[in-house]
């Protein structure tokens, strides 16, 4: 689901490596999630604050390790996408593999 | 548990000409493993927190990278049996994708090891006498040497000897483990430098005196990085019964003056940049007459048996030049391309060296996927005693085959994707893993060796344009060694994209120097188009017999920058 944007607060998803595999996980409504269309989409800044807190949480309670938040575009269907490229690489895999890494455990699972 | 892989017959002595880990070897690293094993399981457990494991997982080869877990696996001086490159390949298809990555410190890396399966790795690797301790954090790192020791034409001395002294001396050496930086060094024996000892914290160049004994000059404070330097000399001959004295010396020095307030202020290059190379000797000089270097004594016997560990192979007598190999030469004209591309000469009549590439033409450089892995060592128990090494170039080496047997060694690595004839041309690109996998990188490396790769793919024009380094960074901290590239480039971030600044004229041989910027950075896009500007003015001005850096050298920077604006096809971001 999307909001109408702030222009003045770039929408966040909240990002970390998951402790036991060291694979991408985004935090999702329900927990800690491998599909970045899964990630839950902070719209101001008590949103972020709150993602934030969670992330921090579960790094100290050694679920996940190195959570942080990223700024991310937001389509008509609600799904994010990281602006930096660092985390466009980070939420798929790395570019020169396309048979590797978390694009193709989405090809996979069936696709998005 | 085996670690072994059951499909395969033991190994146990392969290789007689590589030095083999004793008891106290083995104890110590299955001790380090167990260790390990039960600090990952306090991790899971949480019983410890990240601040409190990372030191450990580092101390043992450990990173966090930007997908996963990376493993970083030490190849002492870059020498492997055929047995310990099996043992890659199995962990390779057991616990990570396939396939490893060879690094410019003569390592292999696996880019997807499960936190929950490393001890179960590192067992593995313990199977072989192998692990990943000291490939990381702030200790002395993994020693590196040329990777034509033993067998280069133009040696003096076989560095591994030396090289194994150091890594005994610098293993778990309690004073030494927490520097103020990491510490790397590399051994040369030849005339030529292919150790890059130039640009190490400490290079080492086993050389004679006047009186014909054999020692060392002692290079010290080169390095890349945010500040590269080129390294200088700190004595021109060491006895070789001072080294290891002298070396823990230098240590103690650094350990206590080095910076610790900022971490890139904190190599040994910058205190002898800041301290000043006399003020630094006087200082090591003075704790090498002052220590206590009893405990470092020089021992004869043990420098005989470490050097009997490294007894050249049972060579058979034979003619400098192989009928055999020229008749295959003159039949088959893309072995013949390989043959004197690919193939170095051997201090011994009738064998030679052969680089085995690790860049095929639009390929990653240094990934070997794991039937790679036992293809060469296949090869190398067919045709090369069993032995191979890795070379800061990531690319593997073959040090014992017979002239005889070239065609047919040719033969194994097409048919395994592995006889690419471009060692140390345009094509035979460094690069680290960039932004791809690293999460210091600061944007991609390999795309742009691929696409200079695939730029340049036709191996009649490299050879034409003959030796030119190209050396790809991902950001300052430059394992791709940039610096010293003929060509160096280094991705960068600007304004939310990737942007590569290129250099020109860096050298890591003994006539080591830094290369000089281009100018400003351009996009991925236009960096085949500049290289190919640059490297047409070279084979427009080049006189005979020079290479890329030599032309520029004669030429100069400024006439190269003008050619690379009025050539290339944009040269906007220039």
């Amino acid at each position: 689901m999307t909001r109408p944007a702030d222009p003045k607060f770039p929408p966040k998803i909240l990002l970390a490596s998951d402790l036991a595999e060291g694979d991408v996980v985004f935090l999702g409504a329900g927990g800690w999630e491998r599909d970045l269309l899964r990630a839950k989409i902070a719209y101001d800044a008590a949103e972020a604050a709150a993602l934030e807190a969670a992330g921090k949480a579960d790094v100290a309670a050694n679920r996940v390790v190195d959570a942080y938040l990223v700024d991310v575009s937001v389509d008509a269907a609600g799904a994010p996408t990281p602006l930096h490229f660092r985390e466009k690489f980070r939420a798929v895999g790395p570019s020169v593999r396309r048979d590797l890494g978390k694009q193709a455990w989405l090809q996979g699972a069936g696709g998005r | 548990m085996t670690a072994h892989d059951p499909a395969l017959p033991p190994r146990p002595n392969a290789a007689p000409t590589i030095y083999a880990y004793d008891d106290h070897d083995r104890a110590f690293v299955r001790e380090r493993v167990a260790e390990f094993r039960g600090q990952v399981e306090r991790r899971l457990a949480g019983a410890l927190t990240e601040d409190e494991f990372r030191p450990f997982r580092l101390m043992n080869g450990l990173y966090l990278q930007l997908h996963a877990y990376m493993l970083r696996v030490a190849i002492p001086y870059g020498s492997l049996t055929s047995r310990q490159m099996r043992q890659l390949a199995y962990v390779a298809d057991k616990w990570d994708k396939g396939y490893g990555h060879f690094t410019t410190r003569q390592n292999l890396q696996f880019n997807w090891p499960k936190l929950v399966d490393v001890p179960d790795i590192l067992e593995a690797l313990a199977d072989v006498d192998m692990h990943a301790i000291q490939t990381s954090g702030n200790c002395i790192r993994n020693v590196t040497a040329d990777h034509f020791a033993g067998v280069a034409a133009d040696e003096r001395e076989d560095p591994r000897p030396t090289a194994e002294f150091l890594r005994q001396w610098s293993s778990a050496h309690a004073e030494f483990s927490f520097l103020p930086r990491k510490f790397k060094i590399a051994v040369s024996g030849a005339e030529h430098d292919r150790a890059a000892i130039k640009i190490h914290d400490i290079g080492l160049r086993i050389v004679a005196n006047a009186a014909g004994e054999t020692g060392y000059e002692v290079i010290v404070g080169g390095g890349l990085g945010r500040t590269p330097f080129v390294g200088k000399v700190l004595r021109e001959f060491l006895p070789r019964a001072d080294l290891l004295a002298f070396l823990e010396a230098v240590l103690r020095v650094y350990n206590r003056f080095g910076r610790r307030d900022n971490k890139y202020k904190a190599r040994i290059k910058i205190l002898v940049h800041e301290t000043g190379l006399d003020e630094i000797r006087s200082q090591v000089e003075a704790e090498f007459a002052a220590m206590d270097r009893a405990p470092f004594a020089y021992d004869a016997q043990e420098l005989a048996r470490v050097v009997a560990a490294f007894a050249p192979p049972a060579y058979e007598t034979l003619p400098a030049r192989s009928q055999t190999l020229d008749g295959a030469m003159a039949e088959n004209a893309a072995f013949a391309a390989f043959a004197a591309v690919n193939v170095a000469p051997h201090k011994v009549p009738g064998y030679a060296i052969v680089t085995v590439s690790l860049k095929p033409i639009g390929g990653i450089p240094g990934d070997a996927t794991a039937a790679q892995m036992r293809a060469l060592a296949d090869a190398a128990d067919t045709y090369g005693f069993g032995e191979l090494r890795v070379s800061h170039e990531q690319n593997i080496i073959l040090p014992h085959v017979k002239q005889d047997d070239l065609l047919a060694l040719w033969r194994d690595l097409e048919a395994a994707g592995l006889s690419t004839g471009n060692a140390g041309l345009i094509t035979d690109i460094i690069s680290c893993p960039g932004l791809d996998y690293c999460a210091l990188a600061t944007a991609r490396s390999i795309p742009i060796a691929q696409a200079i790769s695939q730029r340049f793919a036709d191996l009649e024009r490299q050879r034409l344009i003959g030796k030119l380094g190209i050396k790809i960074s991902g950001c300052i901290n430059a394992c791709g060694h940039h610096h010293v590239g003929a060509i160096g480039i280094l991705g960068l971030e600007k304004k939310g994209v990737e942007s590569y600044q290129i250099t020109l004229g860096g050298d890591p041989t003994l006539d080591a120097s830094i290369g000089e910027l281009l100018g400003p950075g351009v996009s991925a896009d236009e960096v085949p188009d500049v290289i190919e500007s640059l490297v047409q003015f070279y084979l427009a001005e080049r006189r005979d017999g020079e290479a890329f850096i030599d032309t520029w050298r004669r030429l100069g920077h400024k006439r190269f920058k003008e050619s690379a604006r009025r050539e290339g096809e944009d040269g906007s971001g220039i």
